[in-house]
């Protein structure tokens, strides 16, 4: 198919007449005359092996969703995975705001044009900092990882300590983007965990506190399915070490669990995903990092945050940059860290999911999803076989042990795949110390038939 | 042929709209969770008021309480307060290409298929998806020329910095990362290129430009020795001069052990034109939102997709995505790699847009982007050369601009003391998106810096030219009126600014700032 034969609707000037105008404008015979500012030897002479292209709208349409239709999705099938990426229902509110072309396709503009995105913004971080208790957070991160790891260094340069330690119960995924971005300036130490309670040694914490420390990290919930029910006492040895203490929170959970900062966290990080992005194979995260309003910890942010200032109009609420100073875009290297592009939009949706929630609405989510998850884990204890690896209370994440079904998780899987059911996470490779077991996941949009057929499904594969 | 219209009675949505804590009611909200049916309430009770006391949050968070409609519309107020790209003459944002983001991509996202499906699944319930990144991977393989890509950052920073990891992982692989500890970088590549390298852990070097404007091929030379990690340089920089010494860099700079990095947020200009490889760079990185016609979401969601020679790919972040002749899978097993950047694979959304955009464009229609960008460019000079006291970086060098220019308002500020943000801000008045000036150091003085890429009009290149001509004159003649500027935007001007930089004035979120400023 020849280009010629058509006027690609996104690109206006290349109908010919037009095109023609503007060259004879510039005083040009072709476009071929711009691109001899590129040596003959750094072009490119060959052709890109690329498919036809498909030019009707509706037929790409047709070929995308037809590769879209080869993905069993949550809609379907009833979907039991979470840990760092849930299945919560998302308002139809948020889907429409996400869907404004004035957020989805603006950029870098300031605030005289984009007032908007500035305030959502600072509401966004605003009601963030309601739920972890503190009155600083910054503009979104690429995502939860990112946020942890942005916060190590962060503390880094506050205590000019240079060790970091990890809960060894933590999203090794997670660990895995904290340890790249810690390089070289910090090394990284796990911390022992209670492999039946889930919960941090504080024995081995005790023993691994250092005038090294700079942070201590701690999930709450936490990755394999628990409460950490020493989150305090985390913070007060940290502190009693010198070190700060950091705190990977669902932000969900927060209608009903204590606020890090009154426990004492110096630092609470997340993922905005919950907070109204769908699950979209992973492309709703964003991370956030709470802290005081103290020049010590705001100072160390590389990230955007945007402030209210005074406009000419008395009573205006504008906005602007604040401390850009410490940000790369203003200093290059000698900036804090990097910043860019990140999820900014992310940061607008959970400024709407958090609004239309107000603390009623994830107090009752809290309490609704904890009893969900009490009855489930009641009821897959009754099957022979399946029994819980961690004990506690947990919220929406939970393990499964299926060591005793002679079964491997990847099987039970497949099988439960014959019941339009998407089953927990096989845990066996990142911790192998549970054997055969799986992260399950409930929240809110599951109902008590959802529940139910898995019961029935995980005793005809299992028994 | 179509009029070309300067809004001169533009009104931008001025709401004055509350702060979203002030449209809060006590008792009032926006949604409700779904409830827990009788039987599992009866079975399990209060399981919050058993949670161990530590646990338990004793003061509610002091969230807005809004009802839905009140919600809606106070989101929608602050969106209309917002000059998204889609809706404006976004020349503006220069170095961001600032195309059409095509509303397809957004109806896809929403499909189950993409929606809803989980980044655990296992791989044979997302076959769709992982084909999806498999064949986008192609096409910017084909773009730059490069071996293997990994599609996991989230942007072109991030990407960036995945460059620097990667490279102190070969040089560590190689026992000299202890040697080669500078990254050679240019003052007219993006901050991030010295900001990602010294994040990692490198001492950076930034060459400045020669009389032509271009990087200073003998600086670079001089500055190339034993210490060399790598260079990071964008070709064309941000004011849209090619580099023509870019492969004589390259070799300087691989004459002594260093590898070659290629930051192409500026590619959309060069597609089937120019690519990495024949320049001879080890790696380069595409900011997906930015030439694969992805939204820029006010500063993401985005995808920066990072390439290698095959050599280098073994120390790309896990997993990678790749095909065994029946179906696509994971591949974890990289011992080299240096491990991951972002959780999952990436940014998924921008990557099935992407894909869907180059799917619509192929070969012919990714040259034609490049080709239209150009002659946009040049066209867009020729108009901004006849307006009074406009010039442009390196001006009358002989050197056909690319893609892009920064231009500058110095003889604006000489005369008139307006400079690059009393335009920006009188240029809002006429409905223009505020357009990017530089990063820091302004090497230009006042600059502007204008991409105007395939999506835009010749009607929209002129009314452009027009808003800056019809600016630069009210400078010249009511240089107050740009001081005081916007009037017709959501905000007007700021005043006391030095509060956002002083700790006991400055709030980034509301309970600071009603604490610091005596707000019930």
């Amino acid at each position: 198919m020849s280009r010629k034969q058509f006027v690609h609707p996104y690109i206006p000037n290349s109908e010919p007449a037009v095109k023609k105008q503007m060259l004879e404008a510039i005083g040009m015979e072709s476009v071929e005359e711009i691109y001899k500012g590129i040596p003959e030897h750094l072009r490119f002479k060959g052709t890109m092996e690329l498919p036809e292209p498909i030019v009707s709208e509706y037929r790409c349409q047709r070929h995308v969703e037809g590769l879209l239709a080869k993905n069993k999705n949550a809609k379907e099938n009833i979907c039991f995975l979470g840990g760092g990426t849930w299945n919560h229902y998302v308002p139809s509110v948020v889907d429409t705001i996400m869907e404004r072309d004035e957020f989805l396709t603006c950029y870098v503009g300031e605030a005289y044009t984009d007032h908007g995105k500035f305030q959502a913004l600072f509401e966004s971080s605003s009601m963030l900092a309601d739920l972890t208790g503190f009155e600083a957070c910054n503009t979104p991160t690429y995502d939860w990882a990112n946020a942890i790891a942005i916060a190590c260094r962060m503390a880094e340069r506050m205590t000019g300590r240079k060790e970091i330690l990890v809960a060894g119960n933590m999203d090794p995924d997670r660990l895995l983007v904290v340890r790249n971005y810690c390089k070289p300036e910090m090394t990284v130490t796990k911390v022992g965990y209670n492999k039946e309670t889930g919960c941090m040694d504080l024995e081995d914490l005790r023993r691994k506190l250092s005038a090294d420390t700079a942070s201590v990290y701690f999930e709450n919930p936490i990755y394999v399915g628990a409460l950490e029910v020493n989150a305090a006492e985390i913070c007060r040895l940290a502190h009693e070490a010198g070190a700060t203490a950091m705190v990977g929170v669902d932000p969900t959970s927060l209608g009903i669990l204590e606020a890090p900062a009154v426990y004492g966290a110096d630092y609470a990080v997340g993922d905005l995903q919950p907070l109204g992005l769908h699950m979209s194979y992973g492309a709703g995260l964003g991370g956030f990092i709470c802290t005081k309003d103290e020049k010590e910890f705001l100072g160390e942010y590389p990230s955007l945050l945007f402030g209210v200032c005074k406009t000419q109009q008395d009573g205006e609420y504008g906005f602007g940059e604040v401390y850009y100073e410490r940000t790369s875009y203003a200093s290059r290297e000698k900036g804090k860290d990097f910043i860019g592009t990140t999820t900014a939009l992310h940061g607008i949706a959970a400024a709407v999911y958090m609004a239309l929630m107000g603390p009623q609405g994830f107090q009752e989510l809290g309490e609704g999803i904890l009893k969900r998850v009490a009855y489930v884990k009641e009821e897959l204890v009754k099957i022979p076989g399946i029994s819980l690896p961690v004990t506690g209370c947990s919220y929406c994440d939970f393990m499964v042990d299926f060591n005793k079904t002679g079964k491997t998780v990847k099987e039970i899987n497949r099988a439960l795949l014959e019941y339009d059911i998407i089953g927990g996470k096989d845990m066996s490779r990142e911790f192998p110390e549970y054997g055969q077991s799986a992260l399950y996941s409930v929240t809110e949009v599951h109902t008590k038939e959802d529940l139910q057929a898995l019961f029935g499904a995980l005793k005809a594969i299992c028994v | 042929m179509a009029k070309v219209n300067v809004r001169k009675n533009f009104q931008q949505a001025r709401w004055n709209e509350p702060m979203i804590y002030e449209l809060s009611t006590p008792g009032l909200r926006g949604i409700i969770p779904p409830a827990v049916e009788d039987e599992i309430e009866s079975r399990v009770g209060d399981v919050a008021a058993k949670l161990p006391e530590s646990l338990k949050r004793k003061t509610a968070p002091g969230l807005p309480e809004v009802a839905q409609k009140q919600v809606l519309q106070h989101y929608i107020h602050l969106s209309q307060e917002t000059m998204g790209a889609n809706l404006t003459n976004d020349i503006s944002e220069g170095t961001c290409t600032m195309k059409y983001n095509p509303r397809l991509c957004e109806t896809l996202i929403g499909n189950p298929g993409f929606a809803d499906i989980h980044p655990d699944q296992d791989e044979d319930t997302v076959q769709g998806m992982l084909k999806i990144y498999y064949d986008f991977e192609k096409v910017v393989k084909e773009v730059s020329g490069l071996d293997k890509f990994s599609l996991q950052p989230g942007g072109g920073n991030h990407a960036v910095y995945t460059a620097a990891s990667v490279i102190r992982a070969y040089h560590e692989a190689n026992g000299e990362l202890e040697q080669r500890n500078e990254i050679i970088t240019t003052i007219f590549s993006h901050p991030c290129d010295a900001a990602c390298p010294a994040t990692a852990g490198f001492k950076v070097i930034t060459i400045w430009p020669d009389q032509n404007g271009m990087p200073d091929y003998e600086a670079i030379k001089a500055a190339a020795n034993e210490h060399t990690a790598a260079i990071f340089m964008t070709n064309p920089e941000d004011i849209g001069i090619y580099n023509v010494h870019a492969d004589k860099i390259v070799e300087a700079i691989h004459a002594v052990g260093g590898l070659c990095f290629y930051d192409q947020a500026n590619a959309n200009a060069f597609l089937g034109v120019a690519r990495a490889k024949e320049a001879g760079f080890d790696m380069c990185h595409f900011n997906v939102h930015k030439t694969f016609g992805t939204p820029h979401g006010g500063e993401g969601p985005a995808c920066g997709a990072f390439g290698v020679r095959k050599e280098l790919a073994k120390f790309l972040p896990v997993p990678t995505v790749e095909y065994d002749g029946e179906k696509y899978y994971l591949d974890y097993d990289k011992p080299e790699s240096i491990g991951k950047v972002r959780q999952y694979i990436g940014q998924s959304a921008v990557v099935l847009k992407a894909y869907t955009w180059s799917m619509m464009m192929g070969a012919d229609g990714l040259r034609e982007c490049a080709e239209i960008s150009v002659l946009n460019n040049n066209y867009m000079l020729h108009l901004m050369e006849q307006i009074p006291g406009v010039s442009h970086a390196f001006q009358g060098n002989g050197i056909v601009r690319q893609e892009q220019i920064r231009y500058s308002f110095e003889e604006l500020k000489e005369k008139y003391d307006i400079g690059s943000d009393d335009m920006n801000c009188r240029m809002g008045d006429y409905g223009i998106p505020w357009f990017w000036s530089s990063h820091h150091p302004w090497v230009i003085p006042e600059p502007m810096t204008l991409e105007p890429c395939e999506s835009y009009t010749k009607e929209d290149i002129e009314e452009y030219a027009k808003v800056v001509e019809i600016v630069a004159g009210e400078a010249a003649e009511n240089p107050g009126l740009l001081k005081n500027a916007p009037y017709h935007t959501g905000m007007h001007r700021r005043i006391q600014e030095e509060d956002l930089d002083n700790p006991e004035k400055w709030a980034v979120t509301w309970k600071a700032y009603k604490r610091k400023h005596g707000v019930k």
